[in-house]
């Protein structure tokens, strides 16, 4: 499967957030994208999640894809169990559930509602929701941000072995992260929208 | 549990007090018609109690306000999530919901009664009173809605059952607690003041109506209790459905 990504251009009334991005992804490739602030990075990912509309351009082989993400806020159900917010994305059973959770999550904090838990532990259970859920693109919006540095290299080590085979894309203000991951990095300019890799 | 029997035996006292008062009136008083004392009305209402029919009247209405009731409620959120899914029906609708709210129960029941019998009367008041309150409350509800978590959903495809009660329930719920809260009352006020106009059989209205045409003001008070004591045990049973439903959801 391929991803292809022409010359989106996005404008928000007079601003200018994505002035003719292109790429392509193929399986199990993974693109990293940074730029400072306002950039067009969240915008550039809304659109792969069919969120929002390019005001130019087009996404070729999208709608073949089964798309699975993190957002820049960790958008889960508050009253919920980290085990019920996984289950209600991926339908797995319980049991497989908490031994995924199990791998970066202290196994006590697995069955209390999600707002009892910390904002790195929120974190850690939406990056799990995104890797169990059946998909063929990972999209991710800063999702090793609230992270320490130890518990984000293990974060990365998981998510490394397990969106293995397939395309993901994720946003960061960190080249470290671009590092640990192992993946190419896509500059994105806030004044011009221009691509620079 | 200290606080809470301190709490309890105040409320107690309160009502006793009240009663108090009102056996002084009805003693200063001296008028049966006019007002009569608790004595005379818990006399009344283990006569009534007594009284074969009794079942017949309080079960026959008590039967009806809570159909149209649980008319109003069903079609009141069946209809809101209709009107939020498509706007335009939403609009189409609005001025026949705002008139059944502001429209006087006395004219609907006239109406009523003209176009057909009074045996269902109560059930037509009661669903007309309460719809526009569950609709309104349920359509804010909807709109309550966490965008962001919608958002997710929709990226992660979750099945519209997940949806409404993941979603869906725990953001209407409290509305529709706040708009049932009122809607009860209402519906059983305006209930039996259509049945008292309209005399169905076997009512409580038409033993409203019996008492107000032989002064029998104990008789009265006695069906009035009946009424409270009915009104009270419906809402509980719908508050407890309602909390059935919300904890429900939260079993992780």
């Amino acid at each position: 499967m391929k991803l292809e990504i022409c010359n989106l251009k996005k404008k928000y009334e007079k601003k200018t957030v994505l002035d003719g991005v292109s790429f392509t992804l193929e399986d199990g490739e993974g693109l990293c994208l940074m730029g400072s602030s306002g950039c067009g990075k969240t915008t550039l990912l809304r659109i792969l999640m069919r969120l929002e509309k390019p005001d130019e351009g087009a996404v070729y082989g999208i709608e073949k894809l089964r798309i699975s993400a993190v957002f820049q806020e960790d958008r889960l159900f508050d009253d919920l169990s980290a085990i019920k917010n996984v289950w209600l994305v991926c339908g797995s059973s319980e049991e497989s559930i908490r031994h995924e959770l199990s791998e970066i999550l202290p196994a006590e904090s697995l069955d209390q509602p999600v707002c009892q838990l910390s904002g790195g532990m929120r974190r850690r259970v939406s990056l799990v929701r995104a890797a169990m859920k059946k998909s063929d693109l990972i999209l991710m919006d800063e999702p090793f941000a609230g992270l320490d540095e130890e518990t984000k290299r293990t974060v990365i080590e998981y998510m490394k072995k397990k969106i293995k085979g397939k395309m993901f894309l994720f946003s960061t203000h960190q080249e470290e992260d671009a590092h640990l991951f192992g993946t190419k990095i896509l500059r994105l300019a806030a004044e011009h929208g221009s691509v620079k890799k | 549990m200290k606080k809470q029997t301190a709490r309890n035996g105040r409320k107690v006292i309160i009502i006793f007090g009240w009663i108090l008062i009102w056996q002084g009136l009805s003693i200063w008083i001296g008028n049966d018609i006019l007002i009569a004392g608790p004595v005379d009305v818990g006399k009344a209402l283990i006569r009534n109690i007594g009284d074969p029919e009794f079942i017949k009247s309080a079960g026959n209405s008590f039967v009806k306000i809570s159909l149209g009731f649980f008319l109003a409620f069903s079609s009141g959120v069946v209809i809101a999530s209709f009107t939020h899914r498509f706007p335009l029906l939403g609009e189409i609708l609005q001025p026949v919901i705002t008139l059944m709210k502001t429209v006087p129960v006395a004219s609907v029941v006239i109406l009523l009664l003209i176009w057909t019998t009074s045996e269902n009367l109560s059930v037509a008041v009661s669903f007309m009173v309460t719809f526009p309150a569950i609709y309104f409350q349920m359509q804010e509800g909807i709109r309550s809605v966490d965008h962001k978590l919608l958002e997710m959903a929709q990226v992660f495809e979750l099945s519209p059952w997940k949806k409404i009660w993941y979603l869906y329930r725990p953001a209407v719920l409290p509305y529709l607690a706040g708009s049932c809260r009122a809607a009860v009352g209402m519906g059983w006020k305006s209930g039996i003041a259509a049945e008292v106009i309209g005399v169905p059989n076997h009512t409580i209205g038409e033993r409203l109506y019996t008492a107000k045409i032989y002064l029998e003001t104990a008789d009265l008070f006695a069906w009035t209790i009946v009424v409270l004591i009915l009104c009270s045990l419906f809402e509980k049973t719908v508050f407890l459905v309602l909390g059935w439903i919300n904890r429900k959801g939260r079993t992780k």
